[in-house]
């Protein structure tokens, strides 16, 4: 679909309702009613989630897994509620291949230090994109580096897609390991992940796929997209910072030394020998965090329950009313697509004579937030050609009326700096 | 916002001054911020008696830390390599004369990290050694 003309799209969402639900969207910014839309850095979060995580507190805080007592298995039994929650919520196959972690990025090297450590060494190929954020960049490329191994990096085109016909070409080295993002949280742009883990896994290759900035906005199927590893973040997808998956096939996982040791990923220790615990404890070394999990699990709930699609959708109409009203700004330039096709509500931009720290500093005078800088994307800027970029990104509470607000704080910036 | 970016502030970064490189610079260094991905290069040509015959930056930054850059190497002309030295942070800060976060600090101070680097003859920061690797 051709992007034409601004039109406000009905959306699936009663918007004003669910706002209603975050506490923190009806504040004011330097006397300005907040307008935020950094949501690819981290989501607010519903009232919903933090009284799940002040009950927590306020009524059987205990310790999980190993209390005889009620407050020990009221919070355990919360704790792996929630992984049950993500698991249904990603379909995995089985709830005991959802290992919880800090975030993707804690997730990703997970992955690296235990599967990439023991299987790849010098000679082998992993295979990478220009898209990934550095979570999903930089462990392949030290461990590349540290074993001998050859990091193969494919390109975009010049709409911010990734370039099939190098992929294929990738694919013909035979990789060991194919990691991709399932959504650029630089450009927006969705990759084919299902095609491509296809096309990796015929090549011989396992998939990691950074679901970071997909799951929270959109139905994630791990069956469906048939991947080896997925890592996403709850802070991004309403629930704390601190929440993170790592989902990976059982079979796989299995067969994995542990990541980190300690207590809880033990079955028995002795003063020479150590067995491991079963999945998922395995790779859960030490106390969790579980009160984020259980967070994380009431995230789970709040969005199933306003719908992965329809929150897809919104997205979809805000950035279908936005991108044409960005891209009439004179001096504007959209980074990535231009069109709706395969792309989020993730929107970075230039505006000619203002850096992107001094637009968003403008834009925060307006009470609105967005993220200037390079977004932990480096080799992508530096393959758009630029340090830094401007970056709106929107979620299911974001309203027209935001876009709105986004565009006219454009042209104070830029009657400000005269351009 | 209108305080914050001043007339003169907009000027320098429309129209920086001494902005671009030194063919035969006998000092330079070079350095980035790392929040934004942005860039500064000091060249400096130090004369017999020690001091700043001239002084070129390049690279590429926001409003302030252009600004900042353009209005810091205005000054440093003539001046000796222990004067380069002594010049702190609540100097540049006053050149501005702006309230600035902490967030813009680092944008307003990276010229005077470059100058410092340049005039002790550093290549890396002390202590930043392994950001170069």
């Amino acid at each position: 679909m051709a992007v034409t003309a601004p039109q406000k799209t009905a959306t699936p969402l009663d918007v004003e309702r669910l706002r209603a639900d975050f506490p923190i969207l009806s504040r004011t910014v330097h006397g300005k009613a907040l307008v935020y839309l950094d949501n690819a850095a981290t989501s607010q979060k519903p009232r919903q989630v933090i009284d799940a995580m002040s009950a927590v507190y306020l009524e059987h805080n205990a310790n999980i897994h190993r209390g005889v007592y009620e407050f020990s298995e009221r919070t355990t039994a919360l704790f792996e509620g929630a992984r049950e929650k993500v698991a249904t919520l990603i379909n995995a196959p089985q709830t005991r291949e959802v290992i919880f972690c800090r975030n993707a990025t804690e997730g990703l090297n997970l992955i690296m230090h235990t599967w990439g450590r023991e299987h790849i060494g010098a000679g082998d190929v992993i295979v990478t994109t220009v898209l990934e954020h550095h979570s999903n960049f930089v462990p392949w490329q030290q461990l590349a580096q540290q074993v001998g191994a050859t990091l193969v990096v494919v390109d975009i085109d010049d709409d911010g897609r990734l370039r099939r016909d190098q992929f294929t070409a990738a694919m013909a080295k035979r990789p060991k390991l194919v990691a991709l993002t399932h959504t650029s949280n630089g450009l927006g742009t969705i990759t084919p992940a299902k095609a491509l883990t296809a096309e990796a896994h015929a090549a011989g290759a396992l998939v990691v796929i950074d679901g970071a900035q997909s799951v929270p906005h959109a139905a994630v199927d791990v069956r469906d997209l048939d991947c080896d590893f997925l890592a996403f973040s709850g802070h991004k997808m309403l629930a704390p910072p601190g929440s993170g998956v790592v989902w990976g096939r059982a079979a796989i996982l299995e067969q994995m030394r542990p990541f980190l040791y300690g207590g809880d990923m033990i079955s028995r220790v002795a003063v020479d020998l150590t067995t491991w615990n079963e999945l998922p404890w395995k790779f859960e070394a030490g106390t969790s965090a579980y009160v984020d999990a259980i967070g994380l699990g009431a995230a789970v709930d709040y969005l199933q329950a306003v719908g992965m699609d329809k929150i897809h959708e919104h997205e979809r109409a805000l950035v279908g009313y936005a991108l044409p009203k960005l891209l009439a700004v004179p001096g504007l330039t959209v980074f990535g697509p231009k069109t709706l096709e395969d792309r989020v509500g993730v929107i970075s931009f230039d505006v000619a004579g203002i850096h992107p720290h001094d637009v968003a500093q403008i834009f925060d005078s307006e009470g609105i937030c967005v993220r200037a800088g390079h977004h932990c994307n480096q080799p992508l800027m530096t393959r758009l050609g630029t340090a830094a970029t401007t970056r709106a990104s929107f979620y299911l509470y974001n309203t027209f009326a935001e876009i709105d607000a986004l565009v006219g704080a454009i042209d104070t910036a830029k009657k400000l700096f005269k351009v | 916002m209108d305080d914050f970016y001043r007339e003169f502030i907009l000027d320098h970064y429309k129209n920086p001054h001494n902005f671009g490189e030194l063919a035969d610079a006998t000092h330079r260094y070079h350095d980035t911020n790392p929040l934004c991905g942005d860039e500064i290069t000091m060249f400096l040509k130090i004369g017999a008696d020690d001091r700043v015959d001239d002084v070129r930056f390049s690279g590429t930054g926001c409003a302030i830390s252009v600004a900042s850059a353009s209005i810091l190497t205005d000054e440093v002309k003539g001046k000796t390599l222990d004067e380069l030295k002594a010049i702190d942070r609540d100097h540049v800060l006053e050149n501005l004369g702006i309230t600035l976060t902490p967030a813009r600090l680092k944008c307003a101070l990276l010229s005077l990290k470059a100058l410092k680097g340049s005039a002790w003859g550093l290549h890396e920061w002390p202590g930043e050694e392994a950001k170069s690797s």
